[in-house]
């Protein structure tokens, strides 16, 4: 796993954004950007600047889904790891997004370590 | 909201029975051939019935008007002749709770970003410490490394008292700046008690409206509500009750390794 890979993290609250940069700082990934929701995320991602998708489902403008299926659905971008970290707990929405393609599934509120396996667990999969 | 008055389903049984009693009676009628006597009855079920549907149009008329007033806040209070109304308060209200808990949360982030570097600032210095202390233990260090150490340990006492202080300080205002857990629980339950006020007098409305479309005879046709959870609906408030939820991260993870991940 490469620690300066470039993570764009997706989410409608600041505070939330804040957290989640500051557990990936902690866990050595310190080469992160924000942005508030898939509409604004998704150019972002189409720069081709990013390794890594950490995403909440709930936004205004572009759901977190709804940027997965963005995602999956552009040539450049279709190999792109998603994490998504949410508060939306229903089977059926998670069952969706495993369905979207995403590789990793976090519900809030959630631990620094439990961040820490998923991550782990989305590049050992891609690394091997 | 002080209007409690329970709904009176008098009218409505009073003509329901009349109904009953006189189809019997109009079934003899028009049996027997009597023609004039079944159109007397059945315009006098018609009078009853538009007796009832007035009588309860007026009622419904007045619970809404109850209603939108209960909706409204205490007037004689208010500064200004104009109402406020309730909904915009709790708006408001809610407002406010986002706004502090923003605050705090932004505040808490701050306060922990500026005392990590405290604290792994600390734990560095003491690591290199402990080594030189151990080859000062196995008598390994040379008298002019010793005075180096004795120096070294000076003064990172100092400093580890200076940054133990920052970081008390900044643990009590972390402490401090979850008071907005107490406001914001207030201004949530105020919000709380006006939302199921509002309910309840709308169930109120609805079961009165009912009751007249009853009368009219008119079929309200309820459009099924689509599921459209790919919105996201946010925090689950119930999670351990509802079969639909998961409630945990463990859960979580057990059902998308059932969906092979």
């Amino acid at each position: 796993m490469n620690k300066d890979m470039k993570i764009l993290v997706v989410d409608d609250f600041s505070t939330m954004r804040r957290i989640i940069k500051n557990l990936l700082r902690d866990l050595g990934f310190a080469n992160t950007d924000e942005a508030d929701d898939g509409n604004t995320a998704l150019p972002m991602l189409q720069t081709g600047k990013y390794d890594f998708l950490v995403t909440d489902w709930n936004m205004p403008g572009m759901t977190g889904i709804d940027l997965l299926r963005n995602v999956r659905s552009d040539d450049n971008l279709k190999t792109l790891p998603v994490l998504m970290v949410t508060a939306e707990a229903k089977r059926d929405q998670i069952v969706a997004a495993a369905q979207a393609g995403v590789n990793g599934y976090v519900v809030k509120p959630f631990t620094a370590a439990v961040l820490k396996e998923k991550i782990e667990k989305i590049f050992e999969r891609i690394d091997s | 909201m002080t209007n409690k008055k329970s709904i009176n389903d008098e009218p409505m049984l009073g003509f329901e029975e009349q109904l009953k009693a006189q189809a019997n009676e109009l079934k003899e009628l028009i049996d027997g051939g009597n023609v004039a006597g079944a159109l007397a009855i059945i315009s006098e079920l018609n009078e009853t019935r538009d007796k009832t549907l007035y009588q309860e149009v007026g009622r419904l008329t007045r619970t809404l008007h109850e209603s939108i007033r209960n909706f409204h806040i205490d007037t004689a209070n208010a500064a200004t002749d104009e109402e406020v109304s309730k909904i915009e308060d709790a708006s408001d209200r809610l407002a406010y709770v986002v706004d502090l808990t923003n605050k705090a949360a932004n505040k808490t982030l701050d306060l922990v970003e500026e005392t990590m570097p405290y604290a792994s600032g600390i734990s560095t210095e003491a690591k290199q410490l402990k080594d030189d202390w151990s080859r000062l233990q196995r008598k390994e260090m040379k008298p002019d490394e010793f005075r180096q150490l004795t120096a070294k340990m000076g003064t990172f006492l100092a400093k580890l008292s200076k940054d133990s202080d920052k970081v008390y300080s900044n643990l009590s205002a972390i402490l401090l700046a979850q008071d907005f857990q107490d406001l914001t629980g207030q201004v949530i339950n105020r919000v709380t008690t006006l939302v199921k006020d509002v309910e309840e007098n709308l169930v109120k409305l609805v079961t009165m409206a009912g009751k007249v479309d009853q009368m009219t005879g008119n079929v309200s046709q309820t459009i099924e509500k689509q599921e459209t959870n790919m919105q996201g609906e946010g925090p689950q408030i119930h999670a351990e009750t509802q079969d639909d939820v998961v409630s945990g991260q463990d859960d979580v993870d057990d059902l998308l390794s059932s969906l092979g991940f």
